[in-house]
């Protein structure tokens, strides 16, 4: 591998209503090595900060890393986007075969321009772009149009695709971008971006090769990082029970959020723990492509469509935030029926975790009488499957006023209807974590708003006194050492993995040598630099609040503090600011 | 004389580590094609995976449609490879029934050689190097096929 070609990164730059494209490279590489790093210096490039989320112009950014494919767990694409949500800078991450697909077809990221001028899906590959017109999927629902989707394309196995479904298609700042059926870019509303653009479907084809270094060195790192994958018990979370293993371990902390945050530990809980969908409705897993972990755990729906015994069956991905937002959340606590709520969900095209506890606002807000039936149109009710079932199809398909303010998000629709106390939002719809007052400040001004943003859910576990220093501090660190990971696009599950020396030792063994040396100074530019972006569209830490809910919620720790929660959240705003004013 | 066999595809997860092996220790490449074995969904990722490899016929089609002897006859089935007399004219991926052989854009034919190094990168043991003594064809049929 010679150094010219690495240093430089290789995007692909798509005009829509040209249905044409062009290969841009682009100096970079070794002060932001890849992923969120270059998906921000891309839309500091393409982006329009002053213009709103559905300006034509406002470029969708998909980016990979510098060891994407060559090494195990590097398995994510970052996805970038001015948000329908906030109507600022935002990133979403996903892995399926998107990551691997965009590395074979030969491109470090791919950026989208502009509106198609009829509903279309884009296919890129290693030889090939092309913009077919799909007027005729348009409207249909996200699995059959995958379904679709498959049929008009080549390279079962080798391609990613990418689509969206009604709620992308009505600009609901909740709508994901499905990919290739099992995984998401969730949050923040990029469904809506793709809907925007007149974009139903995007097909990467992975149909490209490149050689790879000469030597021993590279495969025998490989072997090696790959053993730790799978041979040793450090993946053993994710391969067993899969994230849902969350659910019993936080009920049984009194941190898990229940009836919209009602309460934080439920008996019923044990219906939807991850040992029972494990024992009741585990099909099968399956893996993100370049992963042999396999965290993906795929449970059955099974319907009667006649009396004489006629059933049909469908197979739906679960996790905890998926069983948290339309399981706990809703106080739905049967297994089979948080499954066959996802399956609503996902025909929608609907992020889950936005979904769910939206539902959940509006179940309370009818409650307490501030929104009626007129509004809600079903009678929702916690526990009630059939309802929600309903419910999810009414806000993906923005059936009236009320589900069409809901899906820009649970905070808007309070704004009108009131009941902004207990709207659970935290940036946007909370995670399934109710730790206490570091992960709520963490999710509420990360720049993500996820509890991936930073580990502030294990920091309010390690049961420390109030530190509002130290837990600015461990923010801020552990920010930046998610970003070097976000960066390369990493498996966050792989973070025990890859630390520093290992990431460095990869990089060098693909030839990436003044990146291997610099991680320090890479992960340090990238979160500087992503701050400045967001910071740039309008975002004010200093302005984020967060609902009394929150303060409400008593953990095995008791009753959150209110002092505390505040005068992180100053200070965390204040460390925000610091990093995104600093010179670049 | 050991072929690659893929018995127990029904507890693939579509990792594509095996593929991924094949491409970097045998062919030095990092690709999803360049490879002896190739992971497809079977028709959706609802429907789980199959493996595309070499079914190691004998007499194998491709060794007889080869015009070079590039691919020829290996005992027990399957082929010996010898690149440099291949003139990629893509007469042996024509040939193969199972389309096991994948060609390059530039005509360059890529098929199983039976050497095992993808079976232990399989992470659910889904794949097997079996002994076929060297009669080999009379047991194919008991080998799990490609699809
Ligand atoms: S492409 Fe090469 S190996 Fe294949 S038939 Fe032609 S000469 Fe033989
Ligand atoms: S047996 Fe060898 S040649 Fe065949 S697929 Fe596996 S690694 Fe490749
Ligand atoms: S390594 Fe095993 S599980 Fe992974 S794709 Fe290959 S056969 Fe399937």
């Amino acid at each position: 591998m010679t150094g010219e070609t690495r240093e430089q990164f290789k995007v692909l730059v798509v005009d829509l209503p040209a249905g044409r494209g062009a290969i841009t490279s682009l100096e970079g590489r070794d002060s932001l090595a890849g992923g969120s790093g270059l998906t921000a210096m891309l839309f500091d490039r393409y982006g329009l900060p002053d213009r709103p989320w559905d300006d034509p112009e406002q470029p969708l950014i998909f980016a990979i890393g510098p060891l994407t494919g060559y090494f195990p767990l590097m398995s994510k694409t970052v996805c970038a986007f001015k948000s329908p949500y906030h109507d600022q800078y935002a990133e979403s991450h996903a892995g399926g075969r998107s990551a691997l697909s965009l590395r074979f077809a030969g491109f470090d990221a791919l950026v989208i321009r502009g509106k198609a001028l009829a509903p279309s899906c884009l296919s890129v590959g290693s030889r090939h772009l092309e913009l077919k017109d799909v007027h005729f999927l348009w409207g249909m629902d996200l699995l059959r149009t995958g379904k679709m989707l498959r049929r008009m394309y080549e390279g079962s196995g080798h391609r990613s695709i990418l689509r969206i479904g009604p709620a992308g298609e009505n600009g609901s700042a909740m709508a994901c971008i499905n990919v290739d059926t099992y995984r998401h870019f969730g949050r923040l509303g990029c469904g809506a971006v793709m809907g925007a653009k007149n974009l139903k479907g995007i097909v990467i084809l992975g149909d490209g090769s490149s050689p790879l270094p000469e030597g021993k060195a590279y495969p025998k790192l490989f072997t090696e990082v790959y053993r730790k994958m799978t041979d040793t018990d450090m993946m053993e979370k994710y391969h067993n029970f899969g994230t849902p293993i969350n659910m019993a371990i936080l009920n049984g902390i009194s941190a898990l959020p229940i009836r919209n945050l009602q309460k934080t530990s439920d008996p019923g809980i044990e219906g939807i723990t991850g040992e029972t969908f494990a024992r009741d409705t585990l099909l099968r897993n399956a893996a993100c492509a370049g992963c042999p972990v396999g965290c993906v755990h795929l449970g059955f729906v099974r319907e009667r469509f006649m009396e004489e015994n006629r059933y049909l069956y469908r197979q739906v991905s679960y996790d905890h935030e998926p069983i948290f937002a339309a399981g706990a959340m809703l106080h739905v606590t049967n297994a089979f029926s948080v499954l066959t709520l996802l399956d609503t969900v996902e025909r929608e095209g609907l992020d889950i975790m936005s979904a769910g506890v939206a539902l959940a606002w509006a179940t309370e807000a009818l409650e307490k009488g501030i929104v009626t039936t007129r509004e809600t149109i079903v009678p929702l009710k916690f526990g009630d499957e059939t309802a929600y079932r309903e419910g999810f199809h009414h806000l993906g398909a923005a059936s009236n006023d009320f589900y069409r303010l809901l899906a820009q998000g649970t905070m808007k629709a309070a704004e009108h209807y009131g009941g902004a106390d207990f709207a659970c939002v935290l940036g946007q719809e909370m995670a399934g974590y109710a730790t206490g007052e570091v992960f709520f400040v963490s999710q509420a001004l990360g720049l993500r708003h996820s509890h991936l943003d930073a580990g502030g859910y294990s920091y309010d576990q390690k049961d420390k006194e109030p530190d509002v220093d130290g837990a600015v501090r461990f923010l801020v660190q552990d920010e930046q050492a998610r970003v070097l990971l976000t960066s390369m696009v990493s498996c966050l599950f792989a973070r025990g993995v890859y630390g520093d020396q290992v990431l460095s030792d990869c990089l060098r063994s693909l030839g990436y040598l003044n990146l291997a040396d610099g991680l320090g100074d890479v992960s340090r530019n990238v979160r500087k630099l992503r701050w400045r972006t967001r910071l740039r569209t309008g975002f004010d830490p200093r302005t984020v609040s967060i609902p009394k809910r929150f303060l409400e919620v008593e953990t095995w720790r008791g009753r959150i503090d209110s002092a505390y929660l505040n005068a992180l959240k100053d200070a965390y705003a204040g460390a925000i600011l610091a990093l995104g004013e600093e010179d670049a | 004389m050991k072929i690659l066999t893929a018995p127990r595809m029904e507890r693939c997860i579509g990792c594509h580590s095996c593929s991924l092996a094949c491409a970097r220790l045998v062919h030095k490449m990092l690709s999803w094609d360049m490879a002896g074995i190739r992971i497809a969904s079977s028709g959706g990722l609802s429907t789980g995976f199959e493996a595309r490899t070499c079914l190691a016929c004998l007499p194998a089609p491709c060794a007889a449609a080869c015009p070079t002897g590039a691919y020829a006859q290996r005992k027990g089935g399957g082929v010996i490879v010898r690149k440099n007399l291949c003139i990629r004219c893509g007469k042996c991926a024509d040939a193969c029934p199972v389309d096991a052989v994948f060609l390059a854009p530039d005509g360059e034919p890529f098929v199983c050689i039976h050497c095992g190094r993808c079976v232990v990168y399989c992470p659910h043991d889904c794949l097997e190097l079996t002994d076929v003594g060297t009669e080999g064809a009379e047991e194919s049929n008991a080998r799990e096929s490609a699809s």
